[in-house]
């Protein structure tokens, strides 16, 4: 027996969240005391599969064929599930990435298995019970659920737990199921992909605006600010309904939710939708001019004052701090 | 063309959540239901693709006659007919494989979803519906464009977006961007009334999962206020208190 991790990669390489994803299934792996075997679908160097040793991983299932270079759900969750059935895995842990929401409940159905998704701590395992406690009502509360077959699904939301390591040497072997042609029914024709930003699910960091701004052209003191700190972007509804901003960097309970270490919100009003999505952030700045702005309620720090002002400031502040 | 839309029943984007019975149960006193928002875009693009007799929308949900007004909602916006398996949604597993048996009785194009229910599955139910069909599903899709032949969709990932086509059935999950959602207007609403709504009595499945308890998260201490003129002093509670830069 053992666990199976699924290491999402992307133009080669692995993210933070796919380290998380491998120590978060180690610590499963080892209150279990079995042994933990990822796997990598695509065209990945040796040295960067060697690398998932570290974090516990002590085999490493390769799957490299042109056909399946880019992602295809289908045909990524058989391959999974058949890698799950040749370990004889009864636990499956991917990172809840937008691909891992794809893969996560197809995998689940395949195996007859119960899945969590947005995992925010470590299964507890008390009297012969398994629950894990993840996000829910987008992310106004969380539930503990509790999973009764015998396979099992778990999605873990990218900055809850960590990169812990714990090193092995990781024996790398190739792996080549059988994937049936119909599972490549859908074709992916193009990535497109800003390399030089960071991209906002995966982000320690986040400078957020909204309505305050004013307008798209002031959005220049929120991309510095967000890049002396090595921060991503996000913005509120109205802002990227307006098309301000991308759609892509709305965050609340229609966009994207996250739990960075620290989210700076600037003239954001902190409307009870936008909580939805940010107030799992583990530290909270909120900077607005209203001192009686409900964001306020839910924040940790926060300066009342004209973003116009206070911004700037901050910007001279932290390139101070850091020469 | 026929365009099945899988609608959740959830409570109000404004409501404050509270838990009941040892906090084991969602506390619906005072709450008002609505259509899942994320669903609405999805019907919103049906009812688009479907445009000038190009095709029917059918709108299915798994759930009690508790939820018949929320059906009624979406055949106000547009929908043709619908469809409420009768049982209370225990988890994703259940109600996927509800629709997919459904969904095995008609010959549906294409069956569009929400991103996720903004109650507590959370984006499980639309690939699960996928697998049981064996058809293609995209999750947290942006943009649809069909071609009355080949769809040609865009899907969110992470720093960036996928193109990607399909010909034959599929199902996708959509987010926001791919319709603007559509409101129901009068003629909608005195409709909505006399339009099909099916009843149909769900099957077995085996349960996978249960909430067995729902937890609310800690309340934050008081706001720490920094004077406007101090800015460097907020800097340095981030860094030598929060540890966060
Ligand atoms: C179904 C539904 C779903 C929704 N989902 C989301 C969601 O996912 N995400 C989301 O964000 N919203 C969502 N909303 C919208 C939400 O209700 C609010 O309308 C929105 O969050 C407000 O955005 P805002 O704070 O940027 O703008 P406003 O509410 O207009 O607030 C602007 C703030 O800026 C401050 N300000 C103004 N000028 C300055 C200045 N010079 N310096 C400093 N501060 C200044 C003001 O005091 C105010 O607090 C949703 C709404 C509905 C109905
Ligand atoms: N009870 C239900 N009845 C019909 N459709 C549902 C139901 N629950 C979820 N769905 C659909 O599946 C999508 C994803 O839901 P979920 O997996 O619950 O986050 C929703 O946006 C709906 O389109």
């Amino acid at each position: 027996m053992s666990v199976l991790v699924y290491v999402e990669q992307a133009d080669g390489k692995f993210k933070k969240s796919v380290y998380e994803a491998v120590s978060y299934a180690k610590a499963i792996a080892a209150q279990a005391e079995t042994t933990l075997t990822a796997i990598s679908i695509g065209n990945v160097d040796e040295s960067e599969l060697k690398e998932l040793g570290k974090y516990g991983a002590s085999k490493v299932l390769q799957v490299n064929t042109a056909q399946l270079k880019d992602f295809v759900n289908q045909a990524y969750a058989s391959i999974i599930a058949e890698a799950a059935k040749k370990e004889g895995a009864n636990l499956v842990v991917l990172s809840n990435s937008f691909s891992g929401k794809g893969l996560a409940p197809r995998i689940a159905v395949k195996l007859n298995a119960g899945l969590i998704d947005g995992a925010v701590e470590l299964p507890k395992t008390d009297g012969g019970t398994f629950s894990v406690k993840k996000t829910a009502f987008s992310g106004k509360a969380f539930a503990v659920t509790e999973l009764t077959s015998d396979a099992k699904v778990i999605a873990l939301n990218p900055n809850a737990f960590g990169v812990k390591e714990s090193p092995v040497d990781a024996v790398i072997e190739s792996f080549s199921p059988e994937v049936k042609s119909t599972d490549f029914a859908a074709v992916v024709k193009e990535i497109v992909r800003a390399t030089d930003k960071i991209s906002l699910p995966d982000a320690e960091l986040v400078v957020s605006a909204g309505r305050g701004l004013k307008g798209p052209e002031n959005w220049g003191m929120i991309e510095e600010l967000a890049s002396l700190l090595g921060a991503a972007t996000a913005c509120s509804k109205p802002v990227s309904d307006a098309d301000w901003r991308p759609h892509s960097e709305h965050v609340g309970q229609t966009g994207i939710a996250i739990s960075p270490n620290l989210y700076i919100a600037i003239g954001i009003s902190g409307a009870i939708q936008h909580l939805a999505g940010v107030s799992s952030s583990k530290v909270i700045v909120v900077i607005n001019k209203d001192p009686e702005a409900p964001f306020f309620k839910v924040a940790d720090y926060g300066i009342v004052g004209d973003a116009f002002e206070v911004v700037p400031k901050l910007i001279q502040a932290l390139k101070a701090h850091k020469a | 063309m026929k365009i099945l839309v899988c609608i959740s029943n959830v409570p109000d984007t404004t409501t404050k959540i509270t838990f009941t019975n040892d906090n084991t149960q969602f506390n619906t006193a005072g709450v008002q239901f609505i259509v899942n928002p994320y669903d609405e875009i999805a019907l919103s693009k049906a009812i688009e693709l479907c445009e000038g007799g190009k095709g029917t929308v059918t709108v299915i949900n798994v759930g009690d006659s508790s939820t018949d007004p929320t059906i009624r909602k979406a055949l106000a916006i547009g929908a043709d007919d619908a469809v409420r398996i009768n049982a209370a949604p225990r988890d994703a597993y259940f109600t996927a494989y509800q629709i997919a048996e459904y969904a095995k009785t008609d010959n549906f194009d294409m069956i569009l979803c929400g991103r996720e229910s903004i109650d507590y599955n959370g984006a499980q139910v639309a690939a699960m519906i996928g697998e049981f069909l064996d058809i293609p599903s995209i999750s947290i899709i942006k943009k649809l464009d069909f071609d009355g032949n080949t769809a040609t969709i865009e899907r969110e990932i992470e720093g960036g977006k996928e193109i990607l086509t399909v010909t034959g059935k599929f199902i996708a999950s959509c987010a926001e961007g791919v319709a603007e959602p559509k409101i129901p207007n009068m003629r909608g609403i005195m409709s909505a009334r006399t339009k099909p709504l099916q009843v149909i009595e769900a099957k077995e499945v085996a349960t996978v999962g249960k909430v067995i308890a729902f937890e609310t998260p800690a309340p934050r201490g008081a706001v720490k206020l920094v004077p406007a003129e101090e800015t460097e002093k907020l800097i340095d509670l981030l860094h030598s208190e929060a540890k966060v830069i």
